[in-house]
């Protein structure tokens, strides 16, 4: 991977910032969506896209890619967001989202975009598939050439099917799969800890053979470091635990867990435009 | 008669025919598919051997995974590898997958649309002494429902290997039905068998058929011999074999329609949303005809013999036989 300069950082900040506003444009056009974690996964998804990612979205399709798969598909605005800023396709269709006929579904089906690796949206399920393919991928010894990423939520920890999936990848030492599960601490109804407490979700992970590592996830510099650690691990799957603000950008939307599943108003979109506005890297 | 057109096994009337499970025809098939294809891999929720993964997976150990008792994990991660140009073959018990794991199929499967096969044994009531628990009885209206998905159910171990070799070959979602126990050899090698698919297994020894017998699965059997005591009663019927529930030949069904004007569907399966309920479908809308459904009514197994329980759920010769002459007694 590349070096991440403070110069190459600030410029980070900036696309991130450029990407939350975009969701909020897109949230508000669509009347409908969630922004609370959309937002808070900007400065991930950008760190992906913009620098960890190995990927090409003038061929989008490019056989040697890393693959990333998103898991809880409700955000799906910071994927559709990101993937437009990188180049994927026009910042235009961002304002088709949740409308009918368009590429840009509620949640990721695949068979409209066909650029993303998985559908999702029904919880729980993207951690299973990233393993399937990180065994694939050891079958047929693609794991040295590239790594599968899987990007999910907390509140995914409740779904049983998370769990299986923790454990065959413990089980198979698949030291070709990172995922970074966005600690956000809400969930539609509530906070995690009162909704189904998930602490001591490090020792969790830790007990099914994982190496586990947590990380401030607005910072691109430590974020970075953990990615590149993660990579370096050869004995097993790596999970970072990114901390993250839930609607991260606007101080009105920040950790209420009332904004997971819900869309800004035209003028709660107004005053949340003017804020991200008035952002300066640093 | 048998149709001699396709080859049926000439000994199937005989006290001593030859009883193999489709289980076991599945086991072989798989074995082959993995020799011909590298990248057809196995995934098994701690079921291997009755399953009959067995084969493959001491042959290709690499090429199978073991998931524990984990019918969700089985087919999501299944999906993984089928995006990655895997051919996944699932196996566990029908109950649990398509059972357990419905939604998972559905969003990981079927609604990515991944080259995914579900393998379900243990189907049907004749899984025997487990009890109701463990014979599923709705598989093929869970599965039949998914967009994508193709379903079968094969009528015995020969075609149970054909199908195998076969849905290895497509780029689809796809569910096989098995059942655990032995069952008499119906086909052979020779005969023919292309999926979607319905063949003519019985027909009468001279003139039209009275009476339209369609069939999946292992039941085939008991309706040849009902269809035999049948043609001596002088009651002549066609034996419709319907192993690709989905996609479906509805030109077989409809063009044997014509010709009876009475049709009765037999499965091993509940009656709502199973393989009669798709002819239903079909006949509704191309020749609404009467027909007679066999198959469970609304309940569930429980523990005993496989011939204990075929007989109590009424799906035995003797049902089927009273089946057709109740529908050929009808009116409309």
């Amino acid at each position: 991977m590349d070096y991440l300069s403070p110069e190459k950082i600030k410029n980070l900040q900036i696309k991130a910032n450029d990407i939350r506003k975009s969701i909020i444009e897109m949230l508000v056009e669509a009347k409908s969506g969630h922004t609370a974690g959309a937002l808070g996964m900007a400065d991930i998804f950008t760190l992906f896209y913009f620098h960890a990612l190995r990927h090409d979205p003038r061929n989008p399709l490019w056989e040697e890619r890393d693959k990333l798969i998103l898991s809880n598909g409700h955000i799906c605005p910071v994927l559709y967001a990101t993937m437009a800023h990188a180049g994927y396709f026009s910042l235009e269709e961002l304002k088709t989202l949740r409308k009918f006929g368009s590429r840009l579904q509620g949640h990721p089906h695949r068979e409209y975009l066909p650029f993303m690796e998985t559908s999702s949206g029904p919880l729980g399920c993207g951690l299973a598939q990233a393993v399937g393919m990180a065994l694939a991928d050891k079958l047929d010894k693609k794991d040295k050439e590239r790594f599968i990423y899987c990007l999910m939520s907390d509140g995914e920890h409740d779904e049983g099917n998370t769990w299986e999936a923790i454990m065959l990848a413990g089980k198979n030492k698949l030291n070709n799969l990172i995922v970074v599960v966005d600690r956000n601490n809400i969930q539609i109804e509530g906070e995690t800890e009162n909704i189904m407490p998930l602490e001591p979700v490090t020792d969790k992970w830790r007990a099914f053979n994982w190496k586990v590592m947590q990380v401030w996830g607005h910072d691109f510099k430590k974020l970075n470091e953990k990615i590149e650690l993660a990579q370096e691990n050869n004995d097993g799957p790596t999970v970072i635990i990114a901390h993250t603000i839930p609607g991260k950008g606007v101080k009105e939307f920040e950790n209420n867990y009332k904004w997971h599943g819900k869309a800004p108003s035209k003028k709660e979109g107004e005053m949340a435009l003017k804020e991200l506005n008035e952002f300066r890297p640093q | 008669m048998l149709n001699p057109e396709l080859k049926l096994n000439s000994k199937i009337f005989n006290e001593d025919v030859e009883k193999v499970s489709n289980r076991d025809g599945f086991g072989k098939g798989l074995l082959e598919a993995g020799e011909q294809n590298k990248n057809v891999v196995a995934l098994c929720a701690d079921l291997t051997e009755s399953v009959q993964m067995n084969h493959f997976a001491e042959k290709f150990p690499e090429r199978f995974i073991q998931v524990g008792v984990a019918e969700q994990n089985l087919v999501t991660t299944a999906s993984g590898m089928a995006a990655m140009g895997k051919v996944p073959f699932c196996g566990s018990y029908a109950v649990f997958s398509p059972g357990r794991n419905w939604e998972q199929i559905r969003t990981t499967v079927c609604y990515n649309n991944v080259n995914v096969k579900i393998v379900g044994s243990h189907a049907g009531v004749s899984v025997g002494p487990d009890g109701g628990s463990h014979q599923a009885l709705e598989d093929i209206a869970l599965m039949r429902v998914m967009p994508n998905m193709e379903v079968f159910s094969p009528c015995d171990s020969i075609e149970a290997k054909k199908i195998t070799l076969a849905i290895a070959k497509t780029n689809k979602p796809s569910y096989l039905r098995l059942n655990r126990e032995k069952t008499p050899i119906i086909t052979t090698e020779e005969t023919p068998f292309k999926p979607g698919k319905a063949q003519i297994f019985w027909v009468p020894d001279v003139g039209m058929a009275q009476v339209g017998i369609i069939t999946t699965g292992t039941l085939l059997y008991n309706a040849l011999l009902a269809a035999k005591e049948l043609e001596a009663e002088g009651i002549k019927t066609k034996v419709l074999n319907i192993s690709s529930i989905k996609p479906m030949d509805t030109e077989a069904i409809v063009s044997l329609a014509r010709e009876t004007k009475r049709i009765i569907t037999v499965e091993e399966h509940q009656i709502a949303g199973g393989m009669g309920s798709a002819v239903a479908e079909v006949l509704a809308e191309h020749f609404p005809i009467p027909i007679e459904f066999i198959g469970v009514k609304d309940s569930f197994g429980q523990s005993g013999t496989a011939e204990e329980l075929i007989k109590y759920y009424g799906m035995d010769k003797a049902s089927i036989k009273d089946a057709v002459k109740k529908v050929l007694n009808r009116k409309n």
